[in-house]
């Protein structure tokens, strides 16, 4: 179970509070107008961001004093997710050791996890080499060999066409959900949320609300969510 | 590659700057950097010493002289030099403050154009300034015919350099109260000023001077070294400075005996013979065969100028005041 | 980006570095001032050396600046066979030892130079390199190279992008792109360059002329060597700090980022260019400018490579060994520092600038006399102080492209558990190479034409090229000196070339 419990993340002058709790094992959409602080929780929770009120709980542990790379959980960011100097082996590795020095059994593994994204072959190239959607294959082929209970998505796939991003997504929960992994994703797209969400947190006015069921939700939508979608979406 | 067999000597330099073994007593000579380098008389010397002495002389470059005295006063007494050879007499007041040199104890025949009496500072050669100019160019004979003609010339600065030192001695000694007014006639001569030498004399040659301010001496080099007979010194009627470069013994060192043995060798034959044609200076001893040929066709100037250490510290500011008034007009 | 708790690099190794600078450039001060016996404050002629050391450095820096502007155009606007080639031997007279500079520069513009033969055989008369003029053309002779370059770089760092736009307009590229661009550049360029001048030392008293040409760093030199006054010398290096402080402050609200060290190979696709005779020829008399002294001291040293001593190979070897470990140890505190960053570490690197190398020399042989014998450890103390001095530089072209990396791989970094070494071989330093392999080639040309610290900790057997070419002249050997100007010529610029060069192979990921 994933916790913030009073959390205060400040930014500058932006302040954001969070008091709510994210269900273990599922997924759940941040959504919310754009410098709401959507990014700003998802940085508080990987711990880019120490909280200046409250504390960030998993599992009853406080997260405060755990380093990012320490915490159960794997980033995909908007961008730069693979190091372009780095072959895909090389950067889908990393999860395994950070400085690289990979045992025969880890490089076999690291063949097998981009096997099962569909990039059989590719671990000798370099990023530039494949196209958008091969690379965030790749990167999602790094949270998957990492193995880690959270996984954080802040739009990663938003660069891509909708035909990809939605097959993106269809992949992230072929491979993730319904393993156990609690998976907390970013968007501004209803429809992603609508896609893979059991749960969606609405994040605006610097307040991150709890989370309320998809379909709830999207059924009854609260004043705040009215606004967000606009008059045309409702 | 031809290179790779020296980088072992390389790191061996760096590892162990000083190569001395236990056994063999050091004698540290600290000296302006011209006396060690390839062609000057460093290397002779070492290899004459080091036959008699049973020790490892080694020389410390310090820049030039002015640089020399700087140097051991940086270090103070803690100095692990146990000679200091380079000094001139414009210098040898300030060292002489030091407290840090010895008496030299010995009384050698020295062949000099003056007396020399000073218990702590031995000459080991000595020369008179000139300014040297190319043959069949018009020679001034005077420093005021100089100043009243056309002619360009490159001297050094007498802050950073000892012949800029001795120049400006050398005016104070020809005119007294009225060396300011022929700077201020010589300005207009003085194509510039360069920090030391090696500047200046490097611009005569490349011809962007007529006159260099070096020693009468200097012609010997090109004759003797390049058998090129076109420079010539100029002789001035006033007379000219003189330049007496001295050694003396650092008090506290610790190889007092090795220290005075080098200074008795210093005015021997085996160190004097190679200075003519190393440092291009005359001997403060004469060989007894005489001086190389090409020496008897130098300048022999009819008065020689030198002030006592003494009073050349004593006149070295108020001049130095006089020269900057002059040539910052 | 908000400072998080878990940096990804520890800190201590920026902080050494710093402290390593401060003692250098303070400390060594520091060590003068602590042996000065003080009485002698300032003299009228230390006064008048202050305002000549001022407004040199000022005329200097700003007819170098206003060189560079075109030339930096014509070259960011024009493609041309062996352009980076060009650009490459632009940069060789920054890289010089002062001396073989100025033999170089007197070749051209002396009495018996090039020009005045020209000028001869036009029947007009011959013109005079000695004074203060003289002392502003040698100057900008070393600081164009500079100035083009930093320059150069604002007009490469403007996207591609905006071109296109401004065309799409129809607008005016010059008020729209390159006026901000050099709002921002040129003044940081300025202040490095006044600096520079600001500390010169030979260049001025060389061609100065006289007396009136007198820096303070001559005032400095007097001081030390000629009065045994340290509490003059440092008092005048103390002046000699704040005027720089004032001039960086002044500067400093327009501080630009800029990537000295980045691609210079690009050309940007333009839509404004016409009239390219007009590049062309900016480009013409600003390579002839540079290059004709260099080729000049390519030309006499020819004749002088058969006469030089053996050992000369021997001190030309030690020379590439100081100038490796000064390279290595300068980029070391440049990444080490540049990973730490912030405004502390920003000021770090203008000191080594504002410094006086004769006292940071003295105070530095003060500081080791009290321990060892100075000799013993002269190449390590020159590897050291010129490290050191170059630092500026090569954080200037190190420290921008470490906080890209930063900024665009961080956060990856550290959500992946990278850090320390790791972070630093399997991310950093790969993606700085570019600017590393620049920073390099940089230190090890300036550190191997050093003359300054050398000197003072030198005995017979640490000989250093710029040293026994020094000493070949001191006694008479002029043309072996040529030859030796020649060979440091040569290796400095090649030292530069390979270690740039290294940087950029294959780098263009």
């Amino acid at each position: 179970m994933l916790i913030c419990d009073g959390v205060e993340l400040r930014q500058g002058d932006f302040v954001l509070r969070a008091d709510l709790q994210f269900s273990a094992g599922g997924v759940t959409a941040l959504i919310g107008p754009s410098g709401a602080g959507k990014s700003t929780l998802l940085s508080g929770l990987a711990g880019f961001l120490v909280p200046h009120a409250g504390r960030i709980l998993w599992d009853g542990q406080d997260l405060r004093s755990v380093a990012p790379g320490r915490r159960p959980m794997s980033v995909l960011f908007q961008d730069n997710n693979l190091f372009p100097h780095l072959t895909i082996g090389q950067n889908v590795g990393l999860a395994l050791r950070p400085d690289l020095r990979l045992t025969p059994d880890q490089g076999r593994s690291v063949a097998c996890v981009l096997d099962r994204v569909g990039l059989d072959g590719f671990a000798d190239r370099i990023p530039a080499a494949l196209s958008g959607g091969q690379q965030s294959r790749a990167a999602l082929a790094r949270v998957l060999l990492g193995d880690r209970p959270i996984v954080l998505l802040d739009e990663p796939f938003a660069a891509l066409g909708p035909g990809l991003k939605e097959e993106m997504l269809d992949l992230v929960r072929d491979l993730l959900v319904g393993d156990g992994v609690t998976l907390i994703m970013v968007t501004h797209d209803p429809a992603d949320a609508k896609r893979i969400a059991d749960d969606v947190v609405l994040v605006a006015g610097g307040v991150a609300e709890p989370p309320v069921q998809t379909d709830v939700l999207f059924a009854n939508p609260t004043a705040a969510l009215v606004h967000y979608l606009g008059a045309g979406m409702g | 590659m031809k290179n790779t067999t020296y980088l072992p000597a390389v790191a061996g330099l760096v590892l162990c700057a000083t190569g001395a073994s236990a056994e063999t007593p050091v004698l540290q000579v600290m000296t302006y950097d011209s006396f060690v380098s390839e062609w000057g008389p460093g290397p002779a010397v070492e290899a004459a010493f080091e036959e008699t002495c049973a020790c490892d002389l080694q020389f410390v470059g310090a820049g030039d002289g002015a640089s020399l005295l700087a140097r051991l006063q940086l270090e103070g007494p803690r100095t692990e030099a146990d000679i200091v050879l380079g000094l001139d007499t414009n210098l040898t007041a300030a060292a002489r403050e030091t407290g840090l040199f010895a008496s030299h104890g010995l009384s050698v025949d020295l062949d000099l154009p003056i007396a020399w009496d000073d218990a702590e500072f031995l000459p080991f050669d000595w020369g008179y300034f000139a300014f040297v100019g190319n043959v069949g160019d018009a020679a001034p004979a005077s420093l005021r015919a100089l100043a009243d003609s056309d002619a360009q010339i490159v001297i050094q600065d007498p802050r950073s350099s000892t012949p800029g030192l001795g120049l400006l001695m050398w005016v104070t000694a020809a005119y007294g109260d009225e060396a300011e007014a022929l700077w201020a006639d010589l300005a207009d001569n003085i194509v510039t000023v360069t920090p030391g030498w090696s500047e200046a004399y490097g611009m005569f040659l490349d011809g962007e001077a007529d006159a260099v301010l070096s020693y009468t001496t200097s012609p010997a080099y090109h004759l003797i070294a390049e058998e090129d007979d076109s420079k010539v010194a100029w002789g001035f009627d006033e007379g000219h400075y003189m330049q007496v470069e001295v050694a003396g013994k650092v008090a506290g060192t610790d190889q007092p005996e090795l220290a005075d043995q080098f200074l008795a060798f210093m005015v021997s034959e085996a160190f004097q013979g190679v200075i003519p044609t190393t440092n291009w200076m005359y001997p403060s001893v004469t060989p007894a065969d005489g001086l190389p040929d090409g020496f008897e066709t130098l300048l022999t100037p009819a008065k020689a100028l030198l002030f006592s250490p003494e009073d050349a510290a004593a006149k070295r500011d108020a001049a130095l005041d006089e020269w900057r008034a002059a040539l910052s007009q | 980006m908000a400072r998080s708790t878990f940096p990804i690099t520890p800190r201590w190794p920026g902080t050494v570095a710093a402290v390593l600078v401060l003692i250098l450039t303070i400390g060594t001060l520091g060590a003068v001032a602590y042996r000065a016996e003080w009485g002698s404050g300032l003299s009228a002629a230390d006064w008048a050396a202050i305002r000549f050391t001022v407004s040199q450095a000022l005329v200097s820096a700003v007819i170098s600046v206003v060189l560079a502007i075109p030339v930096a155009r014509a070259l960011a606007r024009r493609q041309f066979p062996g352009r980076q080639m060009l650009i490459t031997l632009l940069g060789a007279p920054f890289l010089l030892p002062v001396i073989v500079a100025v033999l170089g520069l007197l070749a051209v513009f002396g009495r018996e130079g090039v020009l005045n033969r020209l000028l001869e055989g036009l029947g007009l008369s011959p013109i005079s390199i000695f004074g203060f003029h003289g002392v502003v053309l040698a100057h900008v002779f070393f600081n164009l190279p500079l100035a083009i370059r930093l320059i150069l770089q604002g007009w490469l760092s403007i996207p591609a992008e905006r071109f296109r736009l401004v065309a799409t307009l129809d607008a005016s590229v010059a008020r729209l792109l390159e006026w901000p661009m050099l709002r921002a550049v040129v003044p940081s360029a300025f202040l490095v360059i006044f600096l520079i001048c600001l500390t010169s030392f030979a260049v001025a008293l060389t061609l100065g002329g006289g007396p009136r040409a007198t820096t303070v760093e001559l005032a400095i030199y007097q001081a030390l060597r000629f009065d045994f006054d340290l509490g003059r010398a440092a008092l005048l290096a103390c002046i000699q700090f704040a005027i720089c402080v004032i001039a960086a402050v002044l500067a400093w609200r327009v501080a630009a980022v800029d990537a000295m060290g980045a691609g210079l190979d690009r050309v940007v696709q333009r839509w404004d260019l016409s009239r390219p005779w007009l590049d062309f020829a900016m480009i013409l008399a600003g390579a002839l400018f540079l290059l004709v002294p260099l080729g000049m001291v390519v030309l006499r040293g020819l004749p002088g490579l058969t006469q030089m001593p053996e050992t000369i190979w021997y001190a030309a070897l030690r020379s590439v060994f100081v100038a490796g470990g000064s390279a290595v140890l300068c980029v070391t505190m440049a990444v080490a520092l540049a990973l730490r960053g912030g405004v502390f570490v920003a000021v770090i690197g203008v000191l080594p600038l504002a410094a006086s190398g004769l006292v940071v020399g003295t105070g530095a042989f003060l500081i080791v006399f009290s321990f060892i014998r100075p000799s013993d450890v002269a190449l390590v103390v020159t590897m050291l102080v010129n490290a050191t001095l170059a630092l500026p530089f090569a954080l200037r072209a190190i420290a921008p492209a470490v906080e890209r990396v930063a900024a665009d791989y961080g956060r990856l970094g550290r959500s992946l558990g990278m850090a320390g070494w790791g972070w630093i071989r399997l991310i950093v330093l790969p993606r700085i190479r570019r600017p590393l392999g620049f920073a390099a080639g940089l230190a090890a040309a300036l550190s191997m034409g050093d003359l300054g610290v050398i000197t003072l900790f030198a005995g017979q057997a640490e000989e250093t090229l710029p040293l026994a070419m020094y000493r070949l002249m001191g006694a008479y050997r002029m043309e072996a000196a040529a030859g030796a100007a020649l060979v440091l010529l040569a290796m400095s610029l090649l030292l530069f070339w390979i270690c740039d060069r290294g940087g950029r192979v294959d780098a263009d990921l």
